[in-house]
């Protein structure tokens, strides 16, 4: 009997054919990069921590270049993704979604390794966009349950950038939506700058990373849970197909950042929020305030926009904002399609405290019958 | 400087729970048999209530506090809250539009109606029995619903200086009283009955009375300032907390600013109108006179 678990599984080790075929040629780049070099290398562990929070940094490299190690471990598991009790058959890197945010410095080498436990049922690998060749480094990745790689490039484009898992054909779509995208942020080694050349610092960096989910519903209308990520697949990629997504959320769950886990911040403090979107187009507005500094494009070497209201960050990439918060209260950090926001779960709080400042903002008149003289 | 016009549907979406002061009480586990017919008489009486809506003194949201509300005739309510089975009927007369809300159970109440469904079905019933029967005040609730009210569970009041003081407080106390949601659409009767013998107070179908949104000026006194403000588009939906609801929303949702859960479902039943004057309330000085009798 030929099941869809085995069908998904050729599918992978056609894939993994692919990649091997394509060693020799990734062998043959390593020569002429003088790998004794990058030995010579201070190297440094991360310990990566789930989104929003993101992992102790330098905002100005201190030193030259050296090699980051980083290790992920792919997750597949069932996540609650509402208030209903709503279930994705997730795929996620780490155990998050988005997968956790990773801070170098341009020219830093990333090596990060890949595990891919036993108890998984499907081949992953990962795409990064802050790598050069290799289809992002997908095509030396690409690994079994119960394999593990490690993949070594060389950040050298200062930005945010999206990495997803890419295990070929329609798997690639199938993984983003179930979960397996994430970040990387590669700092200019002397810090972010404004338009002007002068320093941007920030008091906190949080990690926001936006999902389209397509969960299929039966035929009352109610969401359907499967047994295994399988199970969901052909159901699911019928409801991707018509590109209307059942959740639009940030780190993974209707509520993920509301509530118990409003971000925090007090007046006088900036805050730079990294924005990704591996599949979608999106529309961040803090409502009540605004994008200081904006990488709407999230890369570093173009100066920031100031002022904006909302800014665009393109389905398969990431973004970058400041803010400095100038007011106390609650803000609502949206997808600014604000039916996605509300109706679909794309909403974000921040509780901001502090003292009121009446300059720049006073109810003048409370709420009272409409003056009749 | 207040905020709390924002918070109106906020405030219909939040939802605030006791659950935990009734945990380990087996009081949801008495099923029993479901009917509209069935009323429940609740003896005259007298108790502490906190007014409704939203009270201003110099620009700022204050606490009204507590006011002696009284009945002096009985409230006839029915026991269970309005089925599906009982609400079809009515669907069937073409006088009621269908629940937004799909239970294969008729034994079950009828969910994912608003308000004016709610009022067009008290209007059909009254026709077909040949009695007035109406939706509940909100007086009349928490009178019926004795230790299963909860009401405004909200701090009231504000810094004027500061509003996001009161913002974040009730920010957290959303949070604080937040309650796991409680989708399942449960037969009538699980919840069981309270104090008054009247089943499901307080589960999780929340019911629509016929309160509307007020605001009350007042002086330094403590004197209502002017006519009330009322918006009648707006009306009480009285369960594990008070909710806020625009008439035509037939399930409550979070979102925007507001966090915590929504009620459930919203349903109703009705109370028994024994004619002009009976189920008036009436304020302190009117209370002092019923002890004194």
């Amino acid at each position: 009997m030929f099941t869809r678990r085995q069908a998904l599984m050729t599918a992978g080790v056609a894939s993994v054919a692919a990649a091997v075929a394509s060693i020799p040629a990734a062998a043959a780049a390593k020569e002429a990069v003088a790998p004794a070099d990058i030995s010579r290398l201070p190297r440094q562990k991360v310990t990566l921590v789930a989104p929003p929070y993101v992992h102790a940094h330098d905002q100005v490299a201190k030193g030259g270049p050296k090699v980051v190690e980083f290790t992920m471990k792919i997750e597949e598991k069932p996540v609650v993704i509402d208030e209903e009790g709503t279930t994705l058959q997730a795929m996620t890197f780490n155990g998050s979604i988005p997968g956790p945010l990773m801070v170098v410095h341009e020219d830093d080498y990333v090596e990060l390794t890949l595990i891919n436990p036993e108890s998984n049922s499907m081949p992953h690998n990962i795409d990064f966009h802050a790598s050069t060749g290799g289809l992002g480094g997908g095509a030396l990745t690409l690994i079994n349950p119960g394999e593990q790689t490690k993949l070594r490039f060389k950040a050298t484009r200062a930005g945010t950038f999206v990495y997803h898992c890419a295990p070929g054909g329609p798997m690639i779509p199938w993984h983003v939506v179930s979960g397996m995208s994430g970040a990387i942020m590669v700092l200019p080694r002397d810090g972010l700058k404004d338009e002007k050349g002068e320093p941007v610092r920030y008091d906190k960096v949080v990690y926001i990373g936006e999902n389209d989910f397509y969960i299929p519903r039966d035929e009352d209308g109610n969401f359907k849970s499967y047994e295994s990520p399988a199970d969901s697949y052909a159901d699911t990629v019928e409801v991707m197909r018509g590109l209307v997504p059942t959740h639009v959320v940030f780190n993974g769950a209707k509520g993920a950042l509301t509530g118990d886990n409003a971000l925090k911040a007090k007046v006088g403090e900036t805050v730079l929020i990294v924005h990704s979107q591996a599949n979608r187009d999106t529309r961040p507005h803090l409502i009540g305030g605004h994008g200081d500094h904006v990488w709407e494009l999230g890369k570093f070497d173009n100066p920031p926009a100031k002022d904006l209201e909302t800014w665009f960050i393109r389905g398969g990439s990431a973004g970058a904002a400041t803010y400095t918060f100038l007011q106390p209260g609650i803000y609502a950090y949206v997808n600014h399609n604000l039916i996605e926001a509300v109706e679909l779960g794309a909403t974000a709080h921040f509780v901001v405290e502090g003292d009121w400042n009446d300059d720049l903002m006073m109810q003048v008149q409370a709420p009272a019958p409409i003056a009749t003289n | 400087m207040s905020f709390s016009h924002t918070w109106i549907e906020a405030v219909a979406a939040a939802s605030v729970s006791f659950v935990t002061a009734f945990t380990g009480i087996a009081w949801w586990n008495a099923p029993q048999i479901s009917s509209t017919f069935e009323t429940v008489l609740v003896s005259p009486g007298a108790f502490d209530f906190e007014p409704t809506g939203e009270f201003v003194a110099n620009g700022a949201e204050i606490d009204p506090g507590d006011r002696l509300v009284a009945f002096r005739r009985p409230i006839e309510i029915m026991k269970f809250q309005v089925t599906l089975g009982d609400y079809q009927r009515c669907v069937s007369a073409g006088k009621c539009e269908a629940a937004d809300t799909r239970s294969g159970d008729s034994e079950a109440p009828v969910v994912g109606i608003n308000f004016l469904d709610a009022q067009a079905y008290a209007d059909w019933y009254s026709d077909y029995t040949g009695k007035e029967w109406r939706l509940p005040t909100p007086e009349e609730w928490a009178f019926v619903a004795a230790e299963r009210f909860a009401g405004e569970v909200f701090t009231r009041g504000q810094d004027p200086s500061n509003p996001s003081i009161a913002w974040i407080r009730r920010y957290e106390e959303q949070i604080l009283l937040n309650r796991e949601p409680d989708p399942v659409i449960h037969p009538a009767g699980h919840f069981g009955p309270n104090s008054n013998g009247v089943a499901d107070l307080g589960g999780n179908v929340w019911e629509w009375t016929s309160g509307c949104y007020t605001r009350i000026e007042r002086d330094s006194e403590g004197n209502s300032v002017g006519a009330p403000y009322q918006n009648c588009g707006i009306r009480i939906a009285e369960g594990v907390h008070r909710a806020y609801m625009s008439n035509f929303i037939r399930n409550g949702k979070s979102g925007g600013c507001a966090v915590g859960t929504p009620p459930d479902h919203l349903g109703f039943r009705l109370v028994k109108d024994a004619g002009f004057a009976s189920g008036l309330t009436s304020l302190g000085h009117t209370v002092t006179k019923y002890l004194s009798h």
